[in-house]
């Protein structure tokens, strides 16, 4: 058996290509195209900046995540710590040198590409807690120091992404870690209790929001209260979205997009616009996509032997299916404003990225699933 | 414990936990593809309609006007082609030099320059700013010419309101020009179809026949992006043109009415005696409607303002004028009517009559000695109506002068200048002025003077109402009927009195004739006051009452002085007044003539209608002819 298993950490190429989950790269590539069609409408139906670079992000992505899969594993989690002390470099960097854009500062140029790190700290986070989990012995989780510990993994980059300030990304990064605490065998009751702590104390995590905060939480609750103003993007996406109907008003025919009546339908609200040009039919496809990539991830991590892929797997997989039910629930009025974007769908680079690095981990562990990590 | 823990593999707590995760991932999926469902399914009609709200905007251009034509279909209220500029600031390379060249091309002024940059700044890009309204033919061609230098700029044809027979008709029709925004809230039907741009009827039948002739608008139906920017033509859709309104009126003869008041302040008014037609209705001296549809120059409206014959007020509807001698067909009738006196009643006329210590001068100084009521109609005694008056009594007369329309309006609620004038009687005086009715003012009612006002119409139809045999008749302006003979208009008169018997205005119709002949004797009797207008020729020959009405009290040393006209000034001399009908064999026609200030009657006023009358007649005819144009029902 470990000869077994010494022979595949020694795979081949040929073998390692045989081992790739051919189903999940199918979804992924189908993903990538839909939203190479969507961002070429929301570019009215011309080839103009937004579908070219969206185009030569994936270009050079794609590329990469195939890389990244045939790295074994074991090197992830031998890098994993670096990897989020780099990004936690990379966020003091940008909170003191980073670009300014709309009031907040997350981004530093890198002359070709411009990188926003707190996207990268999503993996990075998840990475970091599943190499700790993994090497941990389970007797030792719920001490008071591991908890602590896995707090601060947590905290410490939520601190610079909430200063920059950036609330969607902050929540985004607590939800991944916080799935690998819980995967890791954290107590339930620490869960509950800290549940209950959060709702309590949630009048006074108001009172410390920003004021614009404020306004989307209660255009959230209210959006007809100011139509023009704060409520209108949410009013505008669901107009879009119901309007859509059960087919869609067909490819390069949404009027509400085509029009200009949809804020940031090249980021954020892109499942607006794919929505309302192909319908329910059309989102519930997406949304059956999603899911096949959500269950193959799942499965992948299932199917691994070390906990380190299973942990990471799991974790990953939740975090792509938080960032869609966060963007989903925005789009469709459930939650408030909170900038997330849809992975693969939305225009931004560095989302795109992160998510490209995650698959690329993802394929790793497929391949290598038979690999014990020491 | 530690045992316990040490039993636990890793991996299963990792297996187990994430088994829960998954269901709820399945729930919450399951929750937004049902959330999706409710929007996109069980609402999606919602959400259509306020997305199609979003994207179509609608544009409603101005309605196409009615015309307004006269009797014979000749238009006299129309619309013109005109030609505007309009720019487009989006498209304009430079503004400045865009203003720089138009100025010079269309002679702008330094102040229309400023408010266009004033509009630019107003308006959104894509909205057009109208530089003229109305480019004369030379300007437009200009401009077309010079377009290729001329970046943003649009001529653009639209139509406009005209008049092609100017002043003629202006007191009838009135005029239209921008509403005021007091004037848009206040009519529903101006409300709804408003636009910038759009012009209403400011005056006469323009305003209150304002909901027929307005005219639905034409609808451009655009797709809008969020900015509000059209992006395409979606639909067009039609506007109706206002309808179509006939008016009984006569351009010849309300050219001629226009031509004899030439330069003079006055009124005359003709109509059917049998339908109430008007045939012609001219407020002397007029004004050009055309001049208000682009907003009056301040030069031009103080021409018309500051004019002493002022052109401003419809003295045909609202002017009030004491009716001189022209009430004393009423005064016989009603004294006839109430056997006061009889054909051989005679009264001697020593030029005055004394009542009280007061003396009441006959215009003729020397008297006119015994006379009959024929007598006295002919040569207009006052001395005699003096005494039939004081027999007579102020409320009988009162009476028969309501019967005939004195104190009425006449045509009602279609012009809202109208003025009803006044016939006294003992109570008004009382409640009024608070004082009793003195007998002296009985005697200076009986020959028109006094309180007693008239408006020319009111004269016109009293005359009319004698001339037809008294039956009462509903004046009109606007055509509703087929053109009658003359046979068939009597009957149909005659027929509605049967129906309607407070239509028949006299107990006897032996007493309409007596007036009647007394009538014809006054114009075409040697003697008459208006025997030098009459005309001989029995197709034409009317039969008429002249009125000279004073303005002011006459001193016993202007009597003495026995001016002439020129010699007293303008203000202070008397109206002159006529009233006639004719042909006088079977009469189809009344009119009544005040020339303001004109002197006598019988000098100023009864030579027009033997001009009047030889036209009248000859357009009589034609009338009759005339085939029934489609009639709207007002």
């Amino acid at each position: 058996m470990f000869q077994k298993d010494r022979l595949n950490s020694e795979l081949s190429f040929i073998q390692k290509i045989k081992e790739i989950d051919y189903t999940l790269l199918a979804c992924v590539v189908l993903l990538s195209i839909i939203s190479l069609f969507v961002m070429y409408s929301t570019d009215g139906g011309e080839i103009l900046y937004h579908t070219k670079s969206h185009f030569s992000k994936l270009l050079v992505f794609f590329p990469l995540m195939m890389i990244i899969a045939f790295f074994n594993i074991r090197h992830w989690h031998t890098f994993a710590y670096l990897f989020y002390f780099l990004i936690i470099l990379l966020l003091m960097y940008v909170s003191f040198f980073g670009l300014k854009a709309s009031g907040s500062q997350r981004w530093m140029d890198l002359y070709f590409f411009v990188l926003q790190p707190s996207e990268l700290m999503k993996i990075a986070v998840i990475l970091c807690l599943a190499k700790y989990y993994h090497r941990i012995k389970i007797e030792n989780v719920n001490t008071l120091t591991s908890i602590i510990l896995v707090l601060s993994i947590i905290t410490i980059p939520i601190i610079f992404v909430i200063s920059q300030p950036d609330l969607g990304t902050s929540v985004l990064i607590a939800l991944s870690g916080l799935i690998v605490l819980w995967l890791g065998g954290v107590r339930v009751k620490y869960f509950v209790y800290s549940f209950i702590t959060f709702l309590i104390s949630l009048p006074f995590i108001i009172s410390f929001l920003k004021p614009y905060q404020k306004l989307r939480i209660l255009t959230f609750l209210d959006p007809d209260r100011d139509p023009l103003g704060a409520g209108y993007q949410i009013i505008q996406s669901k107009i879009a979205i119901g309007s859509g109907g059960l087919d869609g008003k067909g490819f390069l025919k949404g009027t509400q997009s085509y029009l200009d009546f949809l804020p940031e339908k090249h980021t954020d609200f892109i499942f607006t616009l794919f929505s309302e040009e192909f319908g329910f039919i059309g989102s519930v496809g997406l949304l059956i996509l999603y899911t096949i990539i959500i269950f193959r991830i799942t499965r992948i991590g299932a199917l691994s032997r070390s906990n380190f892929s299973k942990l990471f797997c799991f974790g990953f997989a939740f975090s792509i299916f938080i960032y869609i039910v966060v963007n989903l629930s925005m789009v469709l009025g459930l939650l408030p404003i909170v900038g997330s974007p849809l992975p693969i769908m939305s225009y931004g680079g560095s989302s795109m990225l992160a998510t490209m690095i995650g698959f690329g981990i993802v394929f790793s562990a497929k391949i290598n699933r038979k690999q014990i990590i020491a | 414990m530690i045992k316990e823990n040490l039993g636990i593999r890793k991996s299963d707590v990792i297996n187990r936990r994430m088994f829960i995760v998954s269901i709820a991932k399945i729930i919450v999926f399951t929750g937004i593809v049902a959330r999706l469902f409710s929007l996109q399914i069980n609402e999606n009609k919602k959400y259509l309609t306020l997305s199609d709200k979003n994207r179509i905007r609608e544009w409603k251009l101005p309605p196409t006007r009615g015309n307004i034509v006269d009797y014979f279909g000749n238009i006299i209220a129309g619309n013109l082609k005109v030609y505007q500029l309009h720019i487009i600031p989006e498209q304009v390379e430079n503004f400045n030099y865009l203003l720089v060249r138009l100025k010079t091309l269309l002679n702008l002024s330094e102040k229309k320059i400023q408010k266009i940059l004033k509009l630019k700044n107003k308006l959104k890009p894509w909205d057009s700013i109208i530089v003229s309204e109305n480019l004369s033919w030379s300007q437009f061609l200009k401009v077309n010419n010079y377009l290729y230098d001329l970046v943003g700029v649009k001529p653009v044809m639209t139509i406009s309101r005209n008049y092609p027979f100017s002043e003629m008709y202006t007191h009838i029709l009135g005029y239209v020009s921008q509403p005021n925004e007091e004037e848009i809230l206040d009519n529903d039907i101006v409300k709804e179809r408003y636009v910038p741009g759009m012009k209403i009827g400011k005056l006469g039948l323009e305003k209150t026949l304002e909901k027929h002739l307005i005219g639905t608008n034409a609808i451009q139906r655009y797709e809008v992006n969020a900015y509000g920017k059209r992006i395409n033509q979606l639909e067009y859709q039609k506007g109706l043109q206002g309808s179509k309104i006939r008016l009984t009126v006569d351009t010849e003869v309300q050219k001629l009415s226009a031509q004899l008041l030439s330069n003079k302040a006055g009124s005359i008014s003709v109509m059917d005696i049998y339908t109430g037609d008007i045939i012609s209705m001219y407020s002397s001296p007029s004004y050009n409607p055309n001049l208000f549809l682009f907003g009056i120059s301040k030069d031009e409206w103080q021409l018309i303002r500051n004019n002493p014959l002022k052109p401003l007020i419809n003295k045909t509807l609202s002017g009030l004028y004491s009716p001189g001698s022209t009430i004393k067909p009423i005064v016989a009738l009603s004294a006839l009517e109430n056997n006061i006196i009889n054909t051989n009643f005679k009264v001697k006329c020593t030029g005055k009559t004394e009542l009280y210590g007061q003396t009441f001068h006959c215009w003729k100084e020397k008297g006119h000695g015994f006379v009959s009521l024929k007598n006295a109609m002919k040569q207009s005694c006052d001395t005699y109506f003096y005494e039939v008056a004081r027999l007579l009594g102020v409320d009988r007369l009162n009476v028969t002068a309501k019967k005939f329309g004195l104190g009425e309006k006449v045509l009602g609620e279609y012009f809202d200048n109208e003025k009803k004038g006044l016939f006294p009687n003992t109570n008004w005086k009382k409640n009024n002025l608070g004082k009793g009715w003195v007998l002296g003012e009985t005697l200076i009612t009986g020959i028109g003077q006094g309180y007693t006002q008239t408006t020319p119409l009111q004269l016109c139809l009293m005359t009319a109402q004698i001339a037809n045999g008294g039956y009462r008749i509903k004046p009109k302006i606007i055509v509703n009927n087929e053109p009658l003979s003359l046979e068939n208009a009597k009957m149909s008169m005659e027929l509605q009195s049967l129906e309607k018997p407070s239509n028949k205005l006299f107990n006897d119709p032996k007493n309409i004739k007596i007036v009647q002949e007394a009538m014809f004797s006054s114009t075409n009797e040697q003697f008459g006051t208006s025997y030098k207008s009459r005309i001989d020729d029995p197709k034409y020959q009317f039969a008429g009452k002249t009125g000279t009405a004073q303005v002011k009290r006459i001193s016993k040393r202007e009597r003495e002085l026995d001016l002439k006209l020129e010699q007293i000034p303008y203000k202070d001399r008397d109206h002159a007044l006529y009233v006639a009908y004719g042909p006088y064999k079977n009469p189809r026609y009344a009119l009544s003539i005040i020339v303001e200030h004109g002197g006598s009657g019988s000098k100023a006023a009864a030579p027009m209608a033997k001009a009047l009358f030889k036209l009248i007649v000859d357009r009589d005819e034609l009338r009759n002819k005339q085939s029934n144009f489609e009639n709207i029902n007002i």
